[in-house]
């Protein structure tokens, strides 16, 4: 019986590894691009008329309504039905980062908003044009309120990233998920798992209380 | 553009999709329900400082805060079936669920408890009260009150991600959907009425939410 099994060995490590590697890509691919164009979309959302923001606020809002393994499936098979199969990566890639970006664009809408609008008036008068007036007064200001929201959405974006193994992109859990099928150890694996998301969540998110705590005074 | 809709199919199993989605809401209504009453323990051990049992509860906290919540249904439905516990899907989305709505919702409830002055505590006893009055008529109302917000957030969250039944085989709808579409091959159809069930439970209890809001706070929140 236990001959149909071969244990975990070190052999292992390398195939482990890519999973890891995996996961940090995505993650950081969808953190960045989600940060962009959440800046732009949120900056819209800040600045446009009501129907623009009704228009925008409706699509964010089916972006954060849909659960994110729905909108993956759907993605994948939309593409694959329309004939332009991608690699499972570009797929993943673009789901988690527009997933990313309307929460983001959330953070920044609410980082920009909280700038008093006086600040603006008073920049403009001083003779800034309208740009640098958002560049040198309203942004670096708004970052204050922007920074730990912004690394909560990060966190939860890599604990996120793991759904992106069920259109078959190998990152940690899916290949965890193949090692377990081979060598029927499943409780060593996951922990192993749940260990390495951990040590990379829990010091960000130890640090972004301490941001939290600081910037509040 | 050469896919052609086929929806016959979807509406013939709609009344399977509602159950699914029914099943979706009563997982999550449950992991809720069991979670507060968790959170409540966790958060009066915590923040007395009971020796054994905050260490617990901070553990707990920080597990459920920093894992996907996919890797915490692997855990268990294979890591513990390794162990001979063996949970039904079901119960193993359940059991995962209430495990991360308690990990949040503890924090929620300590904010919710230190966001009150102990002045009003002391207030409220030179007034005559005795403890029970005090939080029954000052210190819960402000509190429920302050954490209904993000108690909301919490269930909507829990509604989504009870969506990874999907992957352990459980019948709310995802894994309704993905058992129907294996039937006849309309995936796209199949998913794209999926994810407006969800937009629609989504909305609806958010919309609840705001109309019992409204009648329980009257406005003053």
């Amino acid at each position: 019986m236990g001959s149909f099994f071969t244990p975990l060995s070190w052999n292992d490590s390398g195939f482990i590894l890519t999973g890891v590697m995996n996961t940090i890509t995505i993650s950081l691919v969808a953190i960045i691009a989600g940060t962009l164009l959440g800046l732009v979309v949120g900056f819209i959302r800040s600045e446009a008329n009501k129907a623009a923001n009704t228009a925008l606020g409706a699509v964010l809002d089916i972006l954060r309504s849909v659960p994110l393994i729905i909108q993956l499936i759907l993605f994948t098979t939309y593409i694959g039905a329309m004939g332009h199969p991608l690699d499972p990566f570009v797929a993943g890639s673009i789901v988690l980062s527009l997933y990313t970006m309307a929460f983001m664009a959330e953070v920044f809408r609410g980082g920009f908003d909280s700038v008093h609008g006086s600040m603006i008036t008073a920049a403009r008068s001083l003779g800034m044009t309208y740009w640098q007036a958002v560049r040198y007064v309203q942004f670096p200001i708004s970052l204050r309120a922007i920074f730990p929201s912004w690394l909560g959405v990060a966190l939860s974006v890599i604990k996120d990233s793991a759904l992106v193994s069920v259109i078959g992109y190998m990152e940690l859990l899916r290949t965890s998920e193949q090692l377990i099928s081979r060598t029927q150890q499943p409780l060593e694996i996951l922990i192993g798992v749940g260990v390495f998301y951990f040590i990379i969540s829990y010091p960000l998110s130890l640090y972004g209380k301490y941001v939290e705590r600081k910037m509040a005074v | 553009m050469n896919y052609e809709f086929h929806w016959n199919t979807v509406f013939q199993h709609m009344p399977e999709m509602l159950m699914g989605a029914f099943v979706t809401l009563h997982v999550s209504v449950l992991s809720m329900l069991i979670g507060i009453v968790l959170a409540v323990l966790l958060a009066i051990v915590k923040m007395n400082n009971i020796k054994p049992f905050s260490y617990l509860a901070t553990t707990w906290v920080e597990i459920a805060r920093n894992t996907p919540a996919l890797f915490q249904i692997y855990m268990a439905y294979f890591g513990l079936g390794a162990l001979g516990i063996h949970l039904s899907p079901y119960i193993a989305v359940l059991s995962a669920l209430v495990f991360v709505n308690t990990g949040y919702l503890v924090e929620t409830f300590r904010g919710g408890f230190q966001s009150i002055p102990a002045t009003q505590y002391h207030a409220s006893k030179s007034l005559g009260m005795n403890s029970f009055q005090v939080y029954r008529y000052v210190i819960l109302p402000q509190m429920f009150r302050r954490i209904y917000h993000p108690m909301t957030n919490q269930f909507v969250w829990s509604i989504l991600m009870s969506s990874l039944g999907i992957l352990v085989g459980m019948n709310e709808l995802s894994g309704e959907t993905q058992r129907l579409q294996s039937l006849s091959f309309r995936t796209l159809e199949y998913f794209i009425v999926a994810a407006c069930l969800y937009y629609l439970i989504t909305k609806l209890v958010l919309f609840s939410a705001g109309l019992a809001s409204k009648k329980l706070f009257k406005g003053e929140i």
